[in-house]
This record gives C-alpha cells, sequence and structure tokens, in this order.
C-alpha cells in the first residue's frame, strides 16, 4: 500500500466522520441560534429517530421510508420539547433553561430504556449499504452507508442553505439568531421562528442519528452523548450559533479525530479525545467565538 | 383638521425600568400627515417613547391608541401589523444579512409581491446607495448607509405612522443633510412621522409640531417654527439634570 493510497483513505473518512459531526452540529447551532440554549436533548432526539427507524425495519419496512419516518419522528420530537419544556421557560434565567435542557435529556434517555432496556440493539443494515468498493487493489476502501453519509449531508445542507437564504421563515431565523428584539420590531412572528428552528434542526438530528446507527451498527438509549459532545466542540471550533461555523467544525473535527488515529505515533492514538477536548479547552479560552465570529462572546 | 381623531393618541403614559420612572406621565398625539418631533436632553424618555408605541416596552399606565385602536397590550409584531414601523435607536440592523435580505424582512408582513417590488423600487430613489449595496452584509456598511438602510427597512413595512429614533447618530455631517432630504421627501409624500432627534435645529426645520421632553414629562410643546425661537427650549435642555 503506497503512502498516497493511504493518505486517500483516510481522507474518506475524514470526510465520512465529518459529515456526522457536521449533521449533528448544525441542529445544536440552529437551536442556540435563536435560543441562546444548549440544547442537550439534541443527542436524545438522533436517538429517537435511530429508534423509531430500526423498529420500523423490524416490522419488515425497507430501509429508506423506515429512514424518512425517523427523521419525521424526530422532528416531532423536537416540537414537542419546544412547546412543552422550552417555552414556558423562554424567559427565565440562563442557569434554569441549561438545567431544563438537561432533564429532557434525562427523562427521554430514562425512557428510552424503559421500552427497550439499555442494551445495544443491532441496526439492520440492508446488505445494499454494507456492500464494500474496493480501489486500488483493496488498498482504498468504503461502504455504501459512507457514501450515503456523505450524499445525503451534502444534499441535505444544500436544502438548508436554500431554506436559510430564499425563504422568509429561514432569513427570519437568522434575523432572530442575531437580534431578537429587531426581528419583533419588522413583525417576524418570533414563536413561529423558533418552532420551525427546532422542527429543522431535530430532523437533521433524526438524519444524524439514523446515520450514526447505521454506521456504528447498533442502537441504544444512551447512543445521543458522544455525538452530542463531538458537535458540541465542533460548534465551539466554528462559532456557535453559526450554521457555517458548524458545519466547518464539524468536517475540521472530523480530519483532526482521523489524523490523530492514521498520523501520530501509537502512543499519542489512546489520547485522541484528551487531544480534541483540550481543544475546545483552548478555543473556550482564547477564541470563544470561533473561527466564523471571531469577535463574538458566547455565553453557554 | 382640528375636530380629526389624530391618527396617534397617547395619552398619560408612564413607563418603569425597575425602580426608575422613565415616563411619568407623557401625552402626545400625531394626526394623519404630520411631522412630529419628540425632542430633550439625554434620558428625558424620548427612547421610551417610541419603544412604549412600538410594543418594545410595556407601560405601567397610561393609554396609547392608534387609529382607534388601544395598543398598548399588543406585542411588537401585531404592532407592525397595525401600521406601526419602528426604526429604533441605534439601527439594529441584522449586520450578517444582506441590503436585499434586511429589506425583505422589512416586508415580512406584507403579502403583497408587487407592492414591495414596487417600494424597493422606491427606496432605491430615495436611498440610491441601496441599490449599490444590495448584495453587501449590512455589518459592512458605513454608519450613514446603515442608517439608509434601517430608515429603508422600516418602510418597506409601508406603515401608516413611522417611528424614527436619533437618524442622525452615528452618521457623517454630508450623509445627514442627504438623511434629512429624505426624510423632507417622505413628509411631502404625506408620510406621517414621530421623530426623536438629538439635532433640535434639524428636528424642528422639518417638523410641524414638537414636544420637548424633561426628566418623563412633557415641559413643553408647540408649532415648530414656533418653538424655533423660544428660549425654553434651551431651558429644558440645560434644566434636565435638575
Amino acid at each position: 500500500m503506497s503512502q498516497l493510497e493511504y493518505i486517500i483513505q483516510q481522507i474518506i473518512n475524514a470526510v465520512s466522520l465529518g459529515s456526522l459531526y457536521a449533521l449533528v452540529a448544525v441542529g445544536l447551532s440552529i437551536v442556540f441560534g435563536v435560543l441562546k440554549l444548549t440544547n442537550f436533548a439534541h443527542g436524545d432526539v438522533m436517538m429517537v429517530g435511530a429508534f423509531t427507524t430500526v423498529l420500523l425495519i423490524g416490522i419488515g419496512m425497507p430501509f429508506a421510508p423506515a429512514m424518512l419516518c425517523g427523521i419525521l419522528a424526530s422532528a416531532v420530537a423536537g416540537f414537542l420539547i419546544e412547546r412543552i419544556a422550552y417555552r414556558p421557560i423562554r424567559n427565565a434565567p440562563d442557569v434554569t433553561r441549561l438545567l431544563t435542557s438537561l432533564a429532557v435529556t434525562y427523562i427521554l434517555e430514562n425512557l428510552g430504556i424503559l421500552l427497550f432496556t439499555s442494551s445495544p440493539r443491532n441496526f439492520p443494515l440492508p446488505d445494499i449499504l454494507n456492500t464494500s468498493w474496493q480501489l486500488s487493489g483493496g488498498a482504498i476502501t468504503f461502504t455504501n452507508i459512507n457514501v450515503l453519509t456523505v450524499a445525503l449531508t451534502f444534499v441535505s445542507l444544500i436544502g438548508l442553505g436554500w431554506f436559510i437564504t430564499r425563504t422568509t421563515i429561514g432569513l427570519g431565523m437568522r434575523a432572530a439568531a442575531e437580534d431578537m428584539q429587531a426581528a419583533q420590531l419588522v413583525g417576524l412572528n418570533v414563536n413561529k421562528v423558533i418552532i420551525i428552528a427546532f422542527i429543522v434542526a431535530s430532523a437533521y438530528a433524526g438524519l444524524a442519528g439514523v446515520l450514526w446507527a447505521a454506521q456504528a451498527g447498533v442502537v441504544q438509549p444512551q447512543m445521543g452523548f458522544t455525538p452530542l459532545l463531538k458537535a458540541f466542540v465542533a460548534a465551539i471550533i466554528g462559532g456557535f450559533g453559526s450554521i457555517s461555523g458548524a458545519l466547518l467544525g464539524g468536517y475540521m473535527l472530523g480530519a483532526l479525530e482521523i489524523f490523530i488515529v492514521a498520523f501520530m505515533p501509537d502512543v499519542v492514538v489512546p489520547y485522541r479525545d484528551a487531544i480534541v477536548f483540550a481543544l475546545l479547552i483552548a478555543f473556550l479560552l482564547f477564541r470563544p467565538g470561533g473561527l466564523m465570529q471571531p469577535n463574538r462572546e458566547i455565553k453557554l | 383638521m382640528a375636530t380629526a381623531d389624530p391618527l396617534l393618541r397617547v395619552d398619560n403614559l408612564e413607563v418603569n425600568f425597575g425602580a426608575v420612572r422613565a415616563l411619568k406621565g407623557v401625552s402626545l398625539d400625531v394626526r394623519e400627515g404630520e411631522v412630529i418631533a419628540l425632542v430633550g436632553a439625554n434620558g428625558a424618555g424620548k427612547s421610551t417613547t417610541l419603544r412604549s408605541i412600538s410594543g418594545l416596552a410595556r407601560a405601567k399606565s397610561g393609554t396609547v391608541t392608534f387609529a382607534g385602536t388601544v395598543i398598548n397590550k399588543r406585542t411588537a409584531p401585531q404592532i407592525v401589523r397595525l401600521g406601526i414601523a419602528h426604526s429604533p435607536e441605534g439601527r439594529r440592523l441584522f449586520g450578517g444579512l444582506s441590503v436585499a435580505e434586511n429589506l425583505r424582512l422589512g416586508a415580512c408582513t406584507r403579502s403583497d409581491p408587487d407592492g414591495v417590488a414596487r417600494d424597493t423600487e422606491k427606496m432605491f430613489v430615495l436611498f440610491p446607495i441601496l441599490r449599490e449595496r444590495w448584495k453587501q452584509l449590512a455589518g459592512t456598511l458605513s454608519g450613514g448607509e446603515q442608517q439608509q438602510l434601517a430608515l429603508a427597512r422600516a418602510l418597506m413595512a409601508a406603515p401608516r405612522l413611522l417611528l424614527l429614533d436619533e437618524p442622525s447618530l452615528g452618521v457623517a455631517p454630508l450623509l445627514v443633510r442627504h438623511i434629512f432630504d429624505a426624510l423632507a421627501e417622505l413628509k411631502r409624500q404625506g408620510m406621517t412621522m414621530l421623530l426623536v432627534e438629538q439635532n433640535i435645529a434639524l428636528a424642528l426645520e422639518l417638523a410641524d409640531r414638537a414636544y420637548v421632553l424633561r426628566t418623563g414629562k412633557v415641559a413643553l410643546s408647540g408649532i415648530a417654527s414656533e418653538l424655533r425661537v423660544d428660549d425654553r427650549v434651551a431651558q429644558a435642555y440645560l434644566g434636565a439634570a435638575e
């Protein structure tokens, strides 16, 4: 295996992982943008989508419609979370909102454990998505689920780009993220903007949850925790609340993790997550607005 | 004119910020087609008056009546839909959005695309710089350009009453002239305006009538051209600290 092939393989891995991080981080950033709230329940909304998909495949539904239903289930979950948990405390102090978001996380996870137990379940991926591609005589390999992940990430993010630049409600989301009061002053219905932001962000969480579980091969009630943490790091790197920042941060984090494992000495490799979180701390200390918003202060 | 109901009537308005009484019973009225100036020293309550009309500040007591409807319990978006647009202090543009996007949001309460397109063309006549800066982010514009965009964004709501807070603040002197020329043109077209302005000379030149606020109360009111030569206006400013 040549050096070049090895590098190409790592780039493929980085893009595939980065896509997942970007999908989760974009959703987190949308919610943070309009509500200035770190939505810890975002990871659990992923779990809702993944479980719905697995259960529907289990009763014989094909993968594609099952995934669509999973995304829909996540969107509904996001809608309910906003209406029931977050809307009543929208103007409460930050600590109250943060604790509420943690409470929603625990409620959803424990609900998942009650319904499905905490032991992992197999994700029944159709054979076609497990098919792997071998290039250069097997030196470069990837599976169809990698291809699907990257393709769906690109398509859905292009869709999001259209939504936030071409539709009034999408523009309203960006406006409300910048200045909620000014958004009300031009006549935007802020409740509508916020609920739609939640639905969109949760649909992205659903898509990310299905793809994450499909790549991991398992679903379990606590599955949202790791992606949430990673997406949080990605969003901070990019600039929390900025959608393009979340995208950039997601791909940078994916690349960083893959390259640490691929190119660093073996003794460093076990410290991968430590390096990632050290980076998070460094950003919070020295560049809290992230790459895209160098001058902005953030509050968590 | 004297017998017709005013378009806007503010009656004995009181607003508190915590323990501070920002407005202590302000009353004023604006008739259709009039330009009214609201002048006074810093902290006299000018911006607070505008904010309680547009729904950003809540009155403790008193009423705001617009076109026969009591509006001081309504939300800001509802008040925009009733026909009041507010170009706020500090402009409050969406800096990460383009000029085009800011104007589009200014018209977000409207459902007449043809009318919106016509009004956009009007904005280009009134503020030609906006056409040049069309795709540029609002945050990258100069102070004067931002102020023009803020006025245009408010006008895009096709309001019956325009509230203007300090249109000359942070604007280069040459552009201040240009902005007040545009406001004079709007007045000529019949736009009703309630204008808060630090620059008394400019404000009284444009306005038909004026109210002088002092520490949350109307100290003086009258015909703008008469107030221009009234010593008591200057005294109201000097006495602001009390």
